[in-house]
């Protein structure tokens, strides 16, 4: 009976990749790891998703201007 | 003569030994010139340390006044003295370490963690910051050392440059000794690394000082030299350690010593650094404070901001601005004198030197004033000259003409708040002294014609030019990218302008249309509509290109039942291919912050067209109220009798009302409204009545106020002033208020403004309501309360404009790296930190997008159904 993170209203959805999906976005940005937005390993939403130093994560979230709006971010 | 790339900038600590490496001279004396007005050796002033005097040859490098870049010398202290920009880091490393054996105060492993979490750190590009934080914090706790042994039982204090053990003082030898001892192994875990720097350099043993070009001095009208502050505090340097040296070898006493050396610590530290806390600042003669190292690079007027990020520069212009209303928007008319000043540089090739050889030829305007050879030699050209420069001329060299109608100029009124604060224009030289600019290209630049002075920029290469005309250009920024509509347009009289010619049906004869079209380039004038004779709507459609437009005007009342396009007010405007149908042309219509019409025309036919329109209707704007002619007088604000009695009844039903509810309020009637205490409803309470009767007073007003009255022709157009402008002016001003309430404070002690005044009285007159209108005049009591009230406004305005200016400043710190790239990212420019994926989360460009709307779909609609139709 956890409550999920996820569920609430206010946190957007956040997806970990799979090494091949985190190495073809690596490529098309053009980028390294490091060069991403960042998220703490023990942020709560990053440890429910299971999130491991080095891994990336899709957030999808609404956005007023945009409709929908992906980001991505380093774990570290 | 490419520029080099930097590659990188490391910064690291001087050491005694490169200080004495670097030097060309040891200074000993504290003397600076000797009696024959000559730089004295190993004094001061250039043994070999640089000249400043033209003439003179530098020893060192044989450089003159203007080569020589000036060479460091030394100062061998006669005991070491501390730094006071580390003096914090000392007493860190000092509790950090062992007082023993100079080890870190942890066991090795510990240390070696901390070492690779940095490392890690350091390879991400992250701030490691924190890590050493800790690692202070944690050393600084342990009581005894894992290394030796040894108990630590101080925690050391320290103040400006001073440190306790306990009670006992140490002297920055013992310091010295003590940093001497920590090891290459524990520096990194403290965030230092050992090859750039080792900690016992905190205390300085040699100071190094700064050639002579550094602190040059100055010659004053009366002849005499005067020394820099660096200078002087230098000789206060060298003097007490020519006495501690005395001292020391005549043997004197511990405590003459000790106070000696205290006072060598105190010329250094304010040496460095004037504006320390916990010291007094040296002061010259005069009292004021010195200004050292410190205070030379320290914000605002020092060397970052002053003189790095912000320079003054050359071939730049700075006058006071009138209107020229006969410019392009994109021209500016520049003063011939200053024409004659600023160059363009040509540089001579082939192909144009036939062109540069006129240049040097002409004897008037436009004409060129120097000629510089291939050696960099700079020739001013004279008559005397001119053949002779005009054959020698080759390929190589250059010829600075000055400045020409049709150059690029950047053209820019401070404060610079935003990209359209910089613009380019097109030159034309014209008489008289000062900077003309057409006034629809105003409101960009926030300026108006009180006084405003503003600058000029001329860009000096072929590259500056083009960039500054295709990115620059005013026609570019005609819609500003905070709200997607135009910024640039009619303003004032424009609107007035053309409210007069296009309200109704008024006629004009063939002859007048002729006049009023004059300026504009009409290929052809359409049928007059009328017998013979034109309306203004068809004059004015002559400037409008092919487009549909259909909207509510400014002067629209807002009436229940729009009857749209039959509006007896005239106030929808039906614009059908190029033909103002129907409706009145107003602020909404052309004006520069809501101008559809103008928004219309950038966006379908681009911004050329945009310029040409605005230039013309400008133009027609000017030449049409001149025709009718357009005056405000005082009389514009006079109500016939019964109005102003009315008014009268008004203020005293009013003031009677506030004494009711007055009474009811000290009687303890008066019911409180939820959520508030009595005396605030009462406040609000009084605030409502006097605010309706003003407006009351102003709607009896207007009705006598008829559309020829000027003012109100420009309030209801939106050209300039509001109905409660006229309100206050004819019929009564209102309510003074500070912070939003009424008058409170004013005589003191007794509970009320003014003297004149029972104390507690809480009637209308008594606390700021001005029951009189700006024609009347004003009691002097009205008056006083209309001062309060006024000033209120003057001071927090000053307060917001610097209260944004630093916002604004912290903003543009930090969003001045960031870019968007090609993929629509946005990224830091040196490092290629992505910071959005995509620009806005939409990659919409702001200017671009309709009023802030990613997309407009009411305008895809309306194209599309056009296109079906036709």
């Amino acid at each position: 009976m956890k409550f999920k993170l996820q569920d609430h209203i206010l946190v957007p959805k956040h997806e970990l990749l799979s090494k091949e999906e985190a190495e073809e976005l690596l490529k098309i940005l053009g980028v390294r790891k490091e060069d991403l937005p960042k998220i703490r390993a023990d942020d709560p939403i990053a440890k429910e998703i299971g999130a491991k130093p080095g891994d990336i994560v899709r957030i999808i979230r609404e956005s007023k201007t945009a409709g929908r709006s992906v980001v991505y971010r380093l774990v570290i | 003569m490419t520029p080099k790339r930097i590659s990188g900038i490391k910064f690291e600590v001087l050491s005694p030994q490169e200080i004495r490496r670097m030097s060309v001279a040891k200074i000993f004396t504290p003397e600076t010139y000797s009696d024959d007005g000559y730089p004295i050796e190993s004094g001061l002033m250039d043994p070999r340390l640089g000249v400043v005097d033209p003439g003179l040859r530098c020893r060192t490098c044989g450089g003159k006044a203007g080569e020589c870049p000036g060479h460091f010398g030394h100062i061998e202290l006669a005991a070491p003295v501390i730094h006071v920009g580390y003096a914090k880091l000392i007493a860190r490393l000092l509790n950090g370490t062992c007082r023993e054996c100079g080890r870190i105060l942890l066991k090795d492993e510990r240390r070696d963690k901390y070492i690779s979490q940095i490392e890690k750190l350091k390879e991400l590009g992250q701030n490691y910051d924190e890590i050493v934080k800790e690692v202070f914090r944690v050393t600084k706790a342990v009581k005894k050392c894992p290394h030796c042994g040894a108990d630590q039982i101080e925690v050391k204090f320290e103040k400006p440059t001073f440190y306790y053990e306990g009670d006992h003082k140490l002297t920055p030898k013992d310091v010295r000794e003590r940093l001497e001892k920590i090891p290459d192994e524990d520096l990194p875990a403290f965030g230092i690394d050992p090859k750039a720097c080792r900690p016992e350099w905190f205390v300085l043993t040699v100071l190094p000082v700064p050639p002579v070009t550094v602190r040059p001095s100055i010659i004053l009208e009366t002849g005499q030299r005067s020394e820099d502050d660096l200078t002087h505090k230098l000789v206060d340097i060298i003097r007490i350690n020519q006495r501690f040296l005395e001292n020391k070898e005549a043997g004197a006493p511990q405590l003459i010593l000790e106070d000696l050396w205290e006072l060598l610590q105190y010329h250094v530290t304010t040496y460095l650094d004037n504006e320390v806390s916990g010291i007094p600042p040296a002061r010259h003669r005069s009292g004021r404070p010195l200004k050292t190292l410190a205070q030379r690079l320290k914000g605002k007027e020092g060397r970052f901001r002053g003189s790095l990020s912000g320079k003054r520069v050359n071939f730049s212009a700075r006058t006071v601005i009138s209107p020229d209303p006969n410019l392009s928007i994109n021209e500016v008319g520049v003063p011939k004198v200053i024409a004659e000043e600023l160059t363009v540089p040509i540089y001579v090739t082939p192909n144009n030197i036939e062109e540069a050889r006129e240049y040097i030829l002409r004897t008037e305007h436009p004409k060129a004033n120097y000629v510089i050879r291939p050696d960099g030699r700079r020739i001013r050209v004279i008559d005397a000259n001119r053949e002779e420069l005009a054959e020698k001329l080759e390929p190589g060299w250059i010829v600075e003409r000055q400045l020409k109608d049709g150059d690029i100029v950047l053209f820019n009124r401070q404060p610079s708040l935003h990209r359209m604060s910089i613009m380019a224009h097109y030159v034309r030289v014209l008489p008289y002294k000062t900077f003309r600019l057409n006034p629809a290209v105003c409101p960009p630049y926030n300026a108006d014609f009180d006084g405003d002075e503003m600058n000029l920029h001329v860009p000096q290469s072929i590259e500056a030019q083009a960039e500054a005309k295709i990115l620059m250009a005013v026609q570019e920024h005609i819609l500003s990218p905070r709200f997607g509509g135009p910024i640039i347009g009619g303003i004032h009289d424009h609107i007035s302008g053309l409210y007069l010619l296009t309200r109704g049906e008024k006629l004009f004869s063939k002859e007048e249309v002729m006049e009023l079209i004059r300026p504009i380039n009409v290929e052809k004038i359409p049928e007059p509509k009328y017998d013979g004779k034109w309306t203004g709507k068809q004059i004015f459609s002559m400037i409008l290109p092919d487009i549909t437009l259909e909207f509510k005007a400014e002067i629209c009342q807002g009436c229940e039942k729009c009857e749209g396009e039959n509006c007896p007010h005239d106030a929808y405007v039906v614009i059908r291919n190029g033909e103002l149908i129907k409706g009145t042309i107003d602020e909404k219509a052309v004006g520069a912050f809501k101008g559809i019409i103008i928004d219309e025309i950038v966006r379908k036919y681009g911004t050329e067209e945009a310029k040409k329109f605005i230039d013309n209707m400008t133009q027609l704007a000017i030449r049409a109220i001149m025709f009718f002619g357009f005056t405000v007088g005082i009389d514009d604000e006079d109500i016939p009798k019964e109005a102003r009695e009315q008014i009268e009844e008004i203020m005293n039903e009013a003031e009677k009302k506030v004494e009711e509810l007055i009474e009811a309020y000290k009687a303890g009637n008066l019911e409180p409204m939820p959520g508030r205490s009595l005396e605030e409803t009462l406040e609000m309470k009084i605030m409502q009545v006097l605010g309706k009767a003003r407006d009351q007073a102003g709607k009896i007003a207007s009705q006598y106020l008829g559309m020829d009255n000027a003012a109100v022709i420009m309030a209801v157009s939106g050209a300039r002033g509001s109905m409660l402008n006229l309100t206050q002016m004819a019929a009564c001003i209102g309510q003074q208020s500070v912070r939003g309430e009424r008058i409170r404070r004013g005589y003191a002690y007794s509970n009320r403004t003014l003297p004149h005044f029972k104390p507690g009285d809480l009637g209308a007159r008594a606390r700021g309501f001005v029951r009189s209108s700006y024609k009347r005049g004003l009691t002097p009591v009205e008056f006083f309360f209309h001062a309060v009230g006024g000033r209120e406004g003057l001071v927090d305005t000053a307060v917001r404009t610097s209260q944004s200016g630093y916002l604004q400043r912290r903003l543009i710190n930090a969003l001045q790296d960031l870019k968007v790239e090609y993929d629509g990212t946005v990224r830091e420019q040196t490092s290629g930190i992505i910071v959005q994926f995509k620009y806005g989360e939409d990659g919409v460009d702001p200017m671009k997008s309709f009023r802030g709307r990613g997309v407009d779909v009411k305008r895809i609609i309306k194209e599309v159904l056009a296109e079906k139709e036709g």
